[in-house]
């Protein structure tokens, strides 16, 4: 009955029946009842990899910040410097918290001057909403849109080809991290942002709900002779872990050090932002330890949780993400592990059950 | 989803198929499809005498990994050889190439309190 319950809390986003209908699994994700897979993990993964695929990630947060003083409110709450964004350009970044950990990480992009659309991850959209009205004490705008806008990840080497039928936006001259907002489908007002968590190349797309169906309908007939498919966040996570991309709750947490966690580069001490003095100090005296890719030598799956070792079976870290490479066919994972052992190519151990398996530290990406 | 009638099942999502006093063991279509792609199997119990209920093995998938448990007493006598090269036969053919294990059972009536194929469908909702 407990069960039965927390379905009915379960919010499900537009196109709920679309993915049903399609043969999703769906399964509770972050408040949300998401799709897992359509078909299987490996497949989907591949089709992303080698031709297009799209995701619904319509659970992800969007907060639009609006007036004069947004950017500063920017500044103040985030790691990366957004005063150098410039119209229809976003930046990665994250939230610092006040204790060395992070709120959030997010996607920053500026509309105008004034106007700033941030996107956050589902399972914090009520935490990052109170964290940011806490420090909007310059009378910003906010407005919180997530129940509003529909977000299809369209990923893969043929995407710009297969969109470009349903837009007069050229596509192939939008460089990474840019976005243009026009009408896709015959829909005004969409956000094409050339961004991705997949490496694999493509383009996000910010539809209001009430287009949502027709956008999703004319992506797959554009992309039909591209053999499209509908991709669940199993393949997500595979495609993003390749890369070595951080997932929020799993590589990063309240409790985890952005510097530790390799988030120097979004991280600019050239102005001021909440908890910059402590991170200043962090980074000066160098991380403890650091997350790093590992890369299996022997047949096995790291998964979170696991224990990596050294050869005198120490404990000298922990596994955070973990899977199977479909591209590689091997074992591999992100986690932390002492400084000393966090150069490329140190020998490790990882504890699978009651096994000690060979691994070896790579720079990510697993996948290039 | 597939549960052929012939079979026994348990709880825990594993099938039986009795010849004698020797059986073949497995994972249902359900338990697979919940697992997703498989990409190894793990046992490393065989001639090994194991009571009902206990891990025999475990399964990994892509995006997780799953204990094998014994569904009813007896000795592994071998493990299907074709899954070290070929795991994803467990997703292709759950009941037939995709078998992980052959046991000598200690009581063949054992099996008499696992469940029916109905009562697996039951289960699982299906």
């Amino acid at each position: 009955m407990e069960e039965q319950n927390n379905m009915e809390d379960l919010k499900k986003i537009a196109l709920h029946d679309v993915h049903k209908s399609l043969g999703a699994k769906m399964v509770p994700f972050a408040g949300y009842l998401m799709p897992l897979r359509y078909s299987s993990d490996i497949e989907e993964h591949i089709t992303v990899r080698e031709g297009v695929g799209v995701f619904d990630v319509s659970h992800m947060g969007e907060f639009f910040l609006r007036g004069p003083k947004a950017l500063d409110l920017i500044q103040r709450v985030v790691s990366n410097d957004a005063s150098k964004l410039y119209d229809g350009k976003a930046l990665y970044a994250y939230l610092p918290n006040e204790t060395g950990g992070v709120v959030d990480d997010l996607l920053v992009y500026r509309i105008s001057q004034e106007e700033y659309m941030l996107v956050v991850n589902a399972a914090n959209i009520e935490k990052d909403w109170q964290w940011i009205s806490r420090h909007n004490t310059e009378g910003v705008a906010m407005e919180n849109a997530s129940d509003r806008i529909s977000l299809f990840a369209v990923q893969g080497p043929k995407a710009a080809e297969a969109l470009q039928k349903l837009t007069d936006i050229d596509l192939s001259a939008m460089s990474y991290y840019t976005f243009q907002q026009g009408t896709l489908a015959g829909v005004e007002n969409v956000i094409i942002s050339a961004t991705g968590y997949t490496g694999a190349g493509g383009f996000e797309l910010y539809v209001d709900n009430q287009q949502a169906r027709s956008v999703w309908e004319a992506i797959f007939e554009a992309g039909a002779s591209f053999d499209i498919k509908p991709i669940g966040l199993g393949a997500r996570d595979t495609l993003r872990l390749e890369m070595g991309y951080c997932l929020y709750g799993n590589d990063i947490d309240d409790t985890t050090s952005p510097l530790e966690a390799g988030l120097g580069w979004v991280t600019k001490f050239t102005k001021p932002f909440v908890n910059a003095a402590q991170l200043a100090a962090q980074k000066k005296a160098g991380p403890a330890q650091k997350l790093v890719g590992l890369l299996m030598e022997d047949k096995g799956i790291p998964r979170a949780g696991y224990e990596v070792l050294n050869a005198e079976e120490q404990l000298i870290g922990r596994i955070t993400s973990g899977s199977q490479s479909p591209v590689l066919n091997k074992g591999i994972g992100l986690g932390y592990v002492q400084t000393a052992y966090s150069q490329p190519d140190t020998e490790v151990y990882v504890g699978v059950r009651n096994r000690r398996l060979k691994a070896r530290i790579v720079k990510v990406p697993f996948v290039k | 989803m597939n549960t052929p009638a012939d079979l026994k099942y348990t709880k825990d999502h594993e099938w039986v198929r009795l010849e004698g006093n020797e059986a073949y063991v497995g994972i249902t279509d359900f338990a697979q499809g919940e697992l997703g792609d498989i990409v190894y199997v793990e046992i490393e119990t065989v001639g090994e005498e194991i009571q009902q209920g206990e891990v025999f093995g475990t399964v990994e998938a892509v995006k997780t990994v799953s204990d094998l448990f014994m569904p009813v007493a007896g000795e592994i006598l071998e493990l299907n050889p074709a899954l070290e090269s070929a795991p994803e036969l467990v997703n292709e053919d759950p009941y037939g190439k995709g078998w992980m294990i052959k046991i000598r059972v200690n009581n063949p009536s054992d099996l008499e309190a696992l469940l029916e194929a109905e009562a697996y469908q039951e289960l699982t909702g299906e």
